[in-house]
């Protein structure tokens, strides 16, 4: 740890996150001062100006706010503590602070999202034509919110960020969304439609139970503050129904079995990017939850309802396996999949265990380099031929040496082939799960077998084989700037699975002090 | 306390009613008075405003005890005042000939609001009744004001008819009520309706006073004037009966309720919270079948007022004081959603279909915008303005034991959450209908983009004063 003079002078943690919108605000100014012709709108000569402009600004910021973000996590951050750190907390309504600090738990997500939006806005340089401008906005403001979900340190000022961040993906989804035409209930209307406004109702509707939890907490302890109340001790029987109402919101956030239905129509309907944003970071804020609030604030309950969620977890990685291996759809497969890794994050959390609750940390940020990628990889062939379908391809190989390659790791990535990062997670989930019930592991092992299968069909289907259709006769490798992208990736996904120490150490300390919390919750309720 | 220092409590008012006279006697005389006169009655209500917000601090009862001004009747004063002002302004910009240009239409909408800051003080059940009608009556000749158009006389009528029945039940709540008692002052019926001496007889009255005053806020199952009253009447009209009426008369509710009976709260929140939770169901699922916007936005309003309803039914300071930040948040919620319905314009009249926004962010980035906060903040979405209305009645009700009632609120906001979400997709998803023709002046723009900006971001940062505000206007009723 360096030392760049006193840390708090500086709120660094509001000026990571708001300064996206900051980028946002700068892409409007760009539009509103372009020149217009006569009926108001843009004329086009300066719409291609704005929506270069707009995408240079983004990339800008969020590279900006990526560089910002490591310098605070090299100076000022000290991994060796399990507390929150870089605490900013002023006063905003009564019993209502706003506040914002992070640990173990949590930097590493921070990290993984200034990552990845510059990534996105890379993606989508030359796939998104329409609405540049409109579409760097919203991607700006979901990074605002989603960092201000992983910062916040107050149940409101969580909540704000939490809900908020489905504003813009609802957005991105169905204005960016693929084409293609939906039945539902009597009703024709573009899939993306669809998918956005199940998307949006879906969590919507879990989390709104989340708030009634929250206000009852408030209204029982005055105060919202989150480390306060992971050290109040709540009644057993209301640490039962707050439980269910956090879980309410954080599996269909993440999504568990039975109310991961969304996210399949989610994740093929988004235009690349948001597919990796929907993938790497906001499935990841179920998983958060659960270690910030359910662990440490309800133990008992946590540990009553740890069995249901055991069976619910291994429905998710054997039953959504199977799906993947029928989905004809390359993303839904992938979507499919995730549901299942999931799985493993969600048995790992409520084992209790070190080696549970690590695991599934490491297998959270694991999945979010691998299914990032992977995204990334179905929207390289799908900007060439504007097809999802596994059965229009075959053979790239031939064409595509590089893209074959980068596929094939992220395939055994996703595997959970020792020495890529999906392994680690997976094996340390599943150890922790062995301590507290063998029967357990012993089905999630199914897991990995399965998804080696889909997994490996996908691989041959979409790459091995004669080159027969014509149209991919002439498809081109991945350029310069796809590769960049994805060989970024690889190497973390390949260091980490190589040397997962330095992660596992920042979370160490952390989960050391979630683990005494929730081992003296729970003494509490045996002691009486 | 002498007639004049009681009549020195209400100077906006004297100033409003004189005012709006002297306007009246100018009009008559003046054939291009229609300008100048609503003007003089926007800065009359600006005026009022400034009084009231200014003269805090006061608490005295005037009239022998008739009316009570404090800082309960001061906050909601302050919003009414200030929201007829802006109903005026959204006028002024209508075509000649649709009734809203002509000089009475500012003076009924000031001399309205007279009737409604009475509503807010009044403190005793003659002062009440006098107060309704004067601004019912007020309401009923604008519903009708368009006197050419069949709808608007026809809404007219129909508000008027049903307006009657409402007064008759509550007059007829009031006059059991004064039996049971022998008061008609809110202090002394209190000491009567203790929590043991409640008598049957007294309690038919008060849930006959609650039928009576459920029906001025339009809450279920005594709403059904309101989507044809909405839908027939000028929509600057209705931009004003959508806004102030309904704080004035959730307010008078309030006070008849707490102040009244403090001690029969037993008896009343069960009404209360049923009424909550039907106005809830209602609002959120009839809204979802609409294609005209202000049908919806009529719905919409009722399931509105179910949510404040849950603060009221909590009946708590916190409840109140949560039942006045929502009311204020979605008085600007309307009055804004009500500015773009107004920017809704085709070649040869104003159309209402929510159809015809269809692809609105190609055609008027600006507008779907800001109608697009306004919705996200109707549905009470995270970060916008209506979030933290539903944050305080929500957490007022847990607090006060009410759980299940907050448990079916959140749900309904989620059932409300896809009607407007409607909106979103048809204005951001679909193909473009032909642009929007623009019109006259820029005001409507303004006021719509000044209420969006108060939703986002702007009460974020000014919901730390807008609480102390609500939470010691609430403190005077107890």
């Amino acid at each position: 740890m360096t030392d760049f003079g006193d840390a708090l002078s500086i709120p660094w943690l509001s000026l990571i996150t708001f300064a996206p919108l900051a980028g946002a605000l700068f892409i409007m100014l760009g539009r509103a001062t372009a020149p217009r012709v006569d009926g108001g709108a843009i004329a086009p000569e300066a719409l291609e100006d704005v929506d270069r402009n707009a995408k240079r600004v983004a990339l800008l910021f969020t590279l900006g706010v990526f560089i910002i973000s490591l310098f605070v996590y090299v100076a000022y951050y000290d991994p060796s503590l399990g507390g929150y750190q870089l605490v900013e907390e002023s006063e905003w309504i009564a019993g209502v602070n706003y506040k914002m600090g992070v640990d173990g738990i949590s930097v590493l997500f921070v990290l993984l999202t200034t990552f990845f939006f510059p990534i996105c806005v890379i993606a989508s340089w030359n796939s998104i034509k329409s609405r540049v401008a409109d579409y760097m906005i919203a991607f700006l403001v979901m990074e605002t919110l989603v960092i201000g979900v992983f910062c916040a340190l107050d149940l409101i000022v969580f909540y704000l960020f939490f809900e908020g961040s489905l504003i813009p993906m609802f957005l991105v989804i169905g204005v960016w969304g693929s084409t293609g035409v939906k039945e539902f209930a009597g009703y024709r209307m573009p899939s993306r439609v669809y998918a956005a406004i199940k998307f949006f109702l879906f969590t919507f509707l879990g989390s709104v139970l989340m708030l009634v939890a929250i206000l009852w907490m408030f209204a029982q302890t005055g105060t919202t503050d989150v480390p306060t109340l992971q050290q109040t001790a709540f009644p057993a029987g209301a640490q039962t129904w707050l439980w269910w109402a956090f879980f309410a919101s954080f599996a269909v956030k993440m999504p568990m079995w039975p109310v991961h239905t969304w996210l399949p129509d989610a994740h093929v309907q988004a235009p690349t990017a948001g597919s990796v944003i929907l993938a790497a970071i906001l499935l990841k804020m179920g998983g958060y939850g659960f270690l910030r609030f359910s662990l440490p604030m309800f133990p008992i309950a946590s540990a009553d309802f740890a069995p249901v969620v055991f069976a619910l977890s291994v429905i998710a990685i054997i039953y959504t396996s199977l799906v993947a291996l029928a989905q004809e759809d390359m993303k839904k497969l992938i979507a499919y999949s995730s549901v299942a890794h999931m799985g493993f994050v969600t048995m790992g959390i409520f084992t209790g265990t070190k080696q549970g609750i690590e695991g599934a940390l490491f297998q959270m940020v694991s999945h979010g380099f691998i299914s990032g990628a992977l995204f990334l990889c179905v929207g390289v062939v799908y900007d060439r031929m504007h097809t999802r379908e596994i059965s229009a391809y075959g053979g790239l190989v031939h064409r595509m040496p590089f893209y074959a390659f980068i596929f094939l790791f992220f395939t055994m990535g996703n595997v959970g082939l020792p020495g890529v990062s999906g392994f680690v997670g997976e094996f340390l989930t599943m150890a922790g799960a062995f301590k507290v019930n063998s029967w357990i592991a012993f089905f999630a092992a199914f897991g990995v077998i399965l998804s080696a299968a889909y997994g490996l069909r996908l691989y041959r289907q979409v790459m091995f084989g004669e080159l027969t259709k014509d149209a991919l006769m002439t498809i081109p490798d991945v350029d310069a700037r796809e590769l960049s992208m994805l060989a970024v990736l690889m190497l973390f996904a390949l260091y980490l699975g190589v040397y997962p120490h330095p992660a596992l150490s920042v979370f160490s300390p952390s989960v050391d002090l979630l683990m005494n919390t929730y081992d003296a919750g729970r003494l509490i309720a045996s002691g009486g | 306390m002498s007639v004049f220092e009681s009549l020195s409590l209400f100077l906006p008012e004297l100033a409003l009613v004189l005012g709006a006279m002297g306007l009246l006697i100018y009009g008559v005389f003046d054939d291009e008075a229609g300008e100048v006169v609503s003007l003089a009655c926007v800065g009359l209500l600006l005026a009022a405003t400034a009084l009231v917000a200014l003269g805090g601090g006061v608490d005295a009862e005037a009239f022998a005890g008739a009316f009570r001004i404090d800082a309960f009747s001061q906050f909601a004063k302050a919003l009414i005042f200030g929201a007829a002002a802006f109903a005026i302004l959204m006028s002024n910009e209508e075509r000649e000939g649709s009734g809203v240009r002509r000089f009475e239409y500012p003076i009924l909408i000031t001399l309205a609001a007279v009737g409604m800051g009475l509503m807010v003080s009044a403190n005793d059940l003659i002062a009440l009744y006098m107060a309704i009608e004067t601004q019912s009556l007020a309401l009923y000749v604008l519903a009708a004001i368009n006197r050419d158009s069949r709808r608007s006389t026809e809404a007219g009528l129909k508000y008027f008819v049903l307006g009657a029945l409402s007064s008759g039940l509550l007059l007829y709540g009031a006059s059991l009520v004064y039996g049971f008692t022998g008061a008609t002052g809110f202090e002394a019926i209190a000491r009567v309706a203790t929590a043991e001496g409640a008598s049957p007889g007294l309690v038919v009255g008060l849930v006959f006073m609650i039928c009576g005053l459920a029906f001025k806020v339009s809450a279920a199952p005594f709403h059904m004037w309101t989507p044809d009253v909405y839908e027939g009447a000028p929509t600057p009209v209705t931009a004003f009966f959508a806004a102030a009426p309904k704080l004035a008369a959730m307010a008078l509710f309030a006070r008849a309720l707490v102040g009244a009976f403090p001690e029969a709260i037993s008896d009343w929140r069960p009404v209360i919270a049923m009424l909550a939770v039907a106005s809830m169901a209602v609002g959120s699922f009839s809204a979802i079948v609409q294609t005209n916007v202000k049908r919806l936005l009529a719905y919409s309003s009722i399931g509105h007022m179910g949510f404040a309803l849950v603060g009221l039914a909590a009946g708590t300071e916190r409840g109140i004081s949560g039942v006045l930040i929502y009311m204020a948040v979605y008085i600007v919620m309307t009055i804004g959603s009500f500015a773009c319905v107004l920017l809704m314009r085709r070649q040869g009249g104003r159309t209402e279909n929510i159809s015809d926004l269809a692809g609105l962010a190609e055609t008027d980035k600006s507008l779907a915008l800001i109608l697009g906060i306004l919705l996200f903040s109707l549905a009470g979405v995270p970060p916008t303005g209506g979030f933290f209305g539903k944050l305080f009645v929500f957490g007022a009700a847990v607090e006060a034991g009410l759980v299940w009632l907050a448990i079916i609120g959140v749900l309904m906001s989620a059932v409300a959450a896809f009607y407007y979400l409607r909106i979103v997709k048809i204005m951001w998803f679909d193909d473009a209908a032909p642009a929007f023709v623009s019109g006259p002046g820029v005001r409507l723009g303004l006021m719509a983009s000044l209420c969006a900006a108060i939703m986002l971001p702007g009460l974020l940062f000014l919901i730390g004063p807008l609480e102390q505000a609500a939470t010691s206007a609430a403190a005077a009723l107890f």
